[in-house]
């Protein structure tokens, strides 16, 4: 239990900086942030390995951010987490800086840049195949969004990583229920989604993703064979109660008066 | 071509190169040499090109140099921004392998032909083009590649090509790799012909050792090779380039905006290539390659 107030802290915390970092860049997807950062919190403060002194040390748990444009949650885990400054948050969207709007590989701590679809998970089933083959202990967790299960690449992977039992692979996917225009429900359905991937032969666990005891015993388990497939409920905005279930926040930024609230909601001063 | 590709595979792997092939369900009776003696270095992906290229650019971020062997646009165009973002941006060891170069594939049609490769791969900044024009060449481009990893495109042809190399010639990119010149007796150059790929052999056989016309091929080029090539091609007052490709975007293109943007307005150019007369067309390699004229006034016209 008293890990679990560590992990409302840092979840606190990293929503607050991705709060402050959209609002100052004035760029879009906060929302998409707000639903993975209990996630994030999870695996950086519960279940990978990692050492922020030695960004790539040989033996680290990889995370790929698949769905790249929830970046600043990231960027705002790999600060509490040590990787980078806390004042390099604040040139988020900057002319000429490190943090650009879809997560990228040159900030330390971040494996790969995406922010095109549906590259994640194929990319990361690469790694764990290497890993496998030299018979490592290490992990690969991607993080998905359920709008991204449209993509045609990911179901591609998936068929390759249960082929080969690729078990040292994790995809957790960000089930915020919104995509870029409407829900998932009524772009392209999904469901029933733990049926389909546990028929694709992935061990598939379906959990509320803002519960660190769901998460974290989600997350800290690995099958003998199967590669793993958290389905995390989430609300999308989640914790910032005007942003929660609207698909408005895709694209809004808050304005300083918005963050205020947004902040005091969080029970964070600005 | 293909079977000189996995020769020199095997080769590196057993050199202790760090190496694996993954291949999009593709190359029977091409690939067994490596896949049996290399079982845990070699994958098919199946029929998922897209997955097959992200694959390869996660297993390049762990230090293995990947080859992603597929056939004409399988491996470029259905995955091409796999091949952009994965590979090219992150600078990955990955060399795309593309068997079928050009219309090798001639009467399987329109959707096996690879004759707008060159242009997807050219406009990739960290991409090297290795085009090989004789087996000899493949040879030349693998060891050069197997040294060197880098993200990299290797335009094969098909099997049975003549070599016109006598041995292994060292290949760096950028560089003119003499076929026909004669220097003793073309002091100032008139006329040059330049290839890259396969053509190599076709413009080999009509010029042979012709004194009054030289024949160079450069069998690797790409966006960050420009350098180096204008002082080499203002030797010259008439150049003329072969490919078998689009020469919208082609390799005649990529030595048009060399001379170009360096204001060498004063060397001939005459690009050889295809042109859309051939797209859509069906026929043996040879029969599409003489219905687009490319060489049927190669020697007349310099």
């Amino acid at each position: 239990v008293t890990n679990s107030v560590d992990l409302i802290e840092l979840s606190r915390a990293i929503r607050a900086n991705s709060l402050r970092m959209v609002s100052r860049a004035k760029a879009s997807h906060i929302a998409s942030a707000l639903s993975s950062a209990d996630i994030l919190a999870t695996l950086y403060g519960k279940v990978m390995h990692y050492d922020s002194n030695q960004p790539n040390y040989s033996d680290r748990d990889r995370f790929i951010l698949s769905k790249g444009h929830a970046c600043v949650a990231v960027y705002a885990t790999l600060a509490e987490a040590g990787f980078i400054k806390f004042e390099e948050l604040l040139t988020y969207g900057d002319n000429e800086s490190r943090l650009m709007n879809h997560v990228s590989h040159k900030v330390p701590g971040v494996e790969f840049s995406t922010g095109s679809l549906g590259h994640g998970l194929p990319f990361g089933a690469g790694k764990a195949l290497v890993c496998k083959k030299a018979k490592k202990t290490w992990r690969v967790f991607v993080l998905l969004g359920d709008g991204e299960m449209d993509e045609g690449s990911n179901w591609e992977a998936l068929m390759f990583a249960a082929h080969h039992n690729l078990n040292n692979l994790t995809m957790i996917i960000d089930c915020n229920n919104l995509q870029s225009l409407t829900t998932v429900k009524d772009t392209l359905s999904l469901e029933p989604l733990a049926d389909k991937l546990s028929s694709f032969g992935w061990d598939c666990v379906d959990i509320d993703g803002h519960n660190f005891l769901q998460l974290e015993q989600a997350l800290s388990y690995s099958h003998d064979l199967k590669p793993r497939a958290v389905i995390a409920r989430t609300i999308k905005g989640k914790g910032v109660s005007f942003m929660e279930h609207s698909v408005d926040w895709h694209y809004k930024n808050p304005s300083s008066q918005e963050l205020e609230m947004a902040l005091a909601e969080l029970d964070i001063l600005k | 071509m293909r079977n000189a590709f996995i020769e020199e595979l095997v080769l590196a792997a057993k050199n202790g190169k760090e190496v694996a092939l993954i291949v999009g369900d593709l190359g029977y009776r091409v690939i067994e040499p490596f896949a049996d003696l290399f079982p845990e270095r070699f994958f098919n992906a199946g029929i998922a090109e897209q997955n097959m290229m992200g694959l390869a650019a996660g297993m390049a971020s762990e230090g293995v140099h990947v080859f992603a062997y597929s056939i004409a646009n399988f491996p470029t165009f259905r995955c091409a921004e796999q091949i952009r973002n994965d590979i090219d941006y992150h600078n990955l060891p990955v060399t795309v392998v593309s068997v079928g170069g050009g219309l090798a594939y001639g009467a399987l049609g329109y959707s096996h032909h690879a004759i707008q490769d060159y242009a997807m791969m050219r406009i990739l900044p960290n991409m090297l083009i290795a085009a090989p024009g004789d087996p000899m060449e493949v040879r030349g481009c693998m060891r050069y590649l197997i040294n060197s990893p880098q993200p990299s495109y290797l335009r094969l042809g098909k099997a049975g090509e003549k070599s016109v190399h006598q041995e292994i010639p060292a290949i760096t990119p950028g560089e003119w790799l003499e076929i026909n010149y004669n220097k003793n007796i073309v002091v100032q150059s008139e006329n040059l012909f330049l290839t890259t790929g396969t053509t190599l052999i076709n413009t080999h056989e009509i010029v042979g050792n012709r004194k009054e016309v030289a024949h160079f091929s450069i069998p690797m080029w790409g966006m960050k090779f420009k350098n180096n090539q204008y002082k080499k091609l203002i030797q010259w007052n008439n150049i003329t380039t072969i490919e078998d490709h689009l020469v919208d975007g082609g390799f005649g293109s990529w030595i048009l905006e060399i001379l170009a943007s360096n204001g060498g307005a004063s060397v001939g150019l005459n690009l050889k290539g295809l042109n859309s007369k051939v797209c859509g067309m069906v026929g043996s390699q040879d029969e599409l390659l003489l219905a687009s004229g490319i060489f049927s006034n190669l020697l007349s016209e310099t």
